[in-house]
């Protein structure tokens, strides 16, 4: 597929709906030099697109578009490198056909 | 606010209103827990809603329920990059009194279904988050503690209908998170279109609908399926695939769904229609090996938290209506004998979910992810091109004789999977089906 062809993630999450708890992240990673392949994995495989690697090739997390689907929770908190919880009550997506 | 219930209900999906209405029915306290906005605000479906097992729960529910289109055809289609070959079943026999399956919007559904428990007498607490189990002593579940000020509500049990990635049972270490290969991302759109449009499109009157499942090449060789469904003024398109081999191809979820939807079958029926929503979810796939323990010390697991989902059939609401149901019946008996929630006595869950549809059907198929796993190149990539290859040698006139044509057709198969991996598939299908 040429780049030209594929769609941007954000066209996509422009459709929802999402109250963003300011300040307050569902998901952090944890420090690393060399992120895993599976850490790396979601850099592409996350559906909202919340992962990217930074200038000196670690993965960040921005969980504003976050659809709590829990992909990266299955793959990166039994071994900690990520941290996964829920947003606050009433916070986060908001589906509204779901 | 009281501080003490019969009974907590951690969610407002399929599972949690299903045990939550049938609890209040039977005269239990229950107080319900929704972390989202309203009930459905978290939760994503496809989505079916099979009759038979509402009906248990609410036999009227066609009165006053958001139903979309009862569904009428049914077409599975095996694809290719630029074809497809389907097999398709459509039956006056659906255009009954009482339809058996319809399309729902779930957050809508959700709300209608909570209100119906709420009306039995549940507590809705929505924008509260369950954020850990209270435990006694000896480790018997005795309450909840949510991010509300002051947030720690006991009950006798606890009914864990928290869904897939449910995090109260997991980090109390009741059950385990499940494992890559045991869950599916799925992704999915919302396509508005106006209602005369999808039933020309799709050859349907009045509220009748029609169900599209596509496997082979739209899941570059993941196992994993797409879906179209038809809602009253929606489609609902999505493609979902297991979590392992998403991590292993390092494939975008979107990307796949755009390409599916652009696919020259499915890109006629979604012409000039407005997306509303984007939605990704979790779809637990591991079948009856992956089941959890059930029941324990002041608590039960139903839904999808318990990886109750018949992939083969595409069940899963059914299923978690169910055992909601099962569970709640079964603690209205113990409470009924004046019992404690023990896990002994707790155990009945357990019995009643053996001996109905959801464990017997998951037991049936317990080998089928296993070998979706393992040979997703063979079943979703070779197989439906050799099909398609077969096809098109069968109806393509173009002078070569028919005999030369068959003889193509028959070293293709041979060629790619030889007449050992041919009967070798055969033989791996029907007993995992069996």
């Amino acid at each position: 597929m040429s780049d030209e062809s594929k769609v941007r993630v954000e066209d996509k999450l422009q459709y929802n709906r999402y109250l963003v708890d300011p300040g307050k992240p569902h998901i952090a990673v944890a420090p690393h030099e060399t992120p895993s392949r599976n850490l790396q994995a979601m850099t592409t495989i996350c559906p909202a697109g919340c992962y990217t690697n930074n200038a000196t090739g670690q993965v960040e997390v921005v969980a504003d578009g976050c659809m709590e689907c829990g992909t990266c929770r299955i793959l990166l908190e039994p071994s900690g490198e990520i941290t996964w919880t829920y947003p606050r009550g009433g916070y986060g997506v908001l589906f509204k056909f779901g | 606010m009281i501080e003490r219930f019969d009974a907590i209900v951690i969610g407002a999906g399929m599972a949690g209103n299903a045990a939550a209405f049938t609890l209040a029915s039977r005269g239990l306290s229950v107080l319900q827990l929704e972390r989202g906005e309203y009930p459905g605000a978290k939760n994503v479906q496809g989505a079916i809603l099979y009759a038979n097992m509402l009906e248990k729960i609410i036999p009227d529910f066609r009165e006053d329920a958001p139903l979309e289109r009862h569904i009428v055809e049914q077409r599975f289609w095996f694809m290719t990059e630029r074809a497809h070959t389907g097999m398709q079943y459509r039956s006056e026999e659906f255009n009954e009194e009482k339809p058996n399956r319809y399309t729902i919007i779930r957050s809508q559904f959700d709300r209608w279904f909570s209100k119906k428990a709420q009306e039995k007498g549940a507590i809705l607490l929505t924008e509260t988050t369950a954020l850990e189990l209270v435990q006694d002593a000896y480790g018997k579940v005795i309450g909840v503690r949510t991010d509300r000020a002051g947030g720690t509500i006991m009950a006798d049990v606890v009914v864990l209908a928290e869904g897939v990635n449910g995090l109260l049972g997991t980090r109390a270490g009741l059950r385990k998170t499940p494992k890559p290969d045991q869950v599916a991302l799925a992704v999915k759109e919302m396509h508005f279109i106006a209602p005369e449009v999808i039933e020309q499109r799709f050859n349907i009157q009045g509220d009748e609908g029609v169900v599209i499942e596509a496997a082979g090449a739209v899941s570059e060789g993941m196992a994993g399926m797409g879906f179209l469904y038809t809602n009253k003024e929606s489609v609902s398109i999505g493609i979902g695939c297991i979590v392992s081999d998403f991590a292993e191809s390092g494939k975008s979820p979107y990307q796949l769904l755009e390409k599916f939807k652009m696919h020259p079958s499915i890109r006629p029926l979604l012409e000039g229609s407005e997306v509303k929503e984007y939605a990704a979810h979790l779809i637990p796939e591991g079948g009856f090996k992956a089941v959890p323990q059930l029941f324990g010390d002041g608590w039960v697991v139903v839904g999808d938290a318990a990886q109750l989902n018949n992939a083969v059939h595409r069940e899963g609401s059914n299923l978690a209506m169910t055992s909601g149901r099962l569970a709640a019946e079964a603690i209205f008996q113990v409470r009924s004998r004046r019992e404690p929630m023990t896990a002994e006595n707790l155990s009945l869950y357990e019995k009643m979910i053996n001996d109905s549809f959801v464990m017997k059907d998951l037991k049936k198929y317990k080998d089928m992810p296993a070998l979706l796993h393992t040979q997703s190149q063979n079943l979703f990539l070779t197989y439906p091109q050799l099909v398609s290859t077969a096809m098109e040698n069968f109806l393509r006139v173009d002078g070569v004789p028919k005999i030369d044509k068959e003889r193509a057709t028959v070293s293709a198969m041979k060629a790619k999977r030889g007449w050992t991996g041919l009967v070798g598939d055969a033989v791996r299908v029907a007993r995992a089906w069996r």
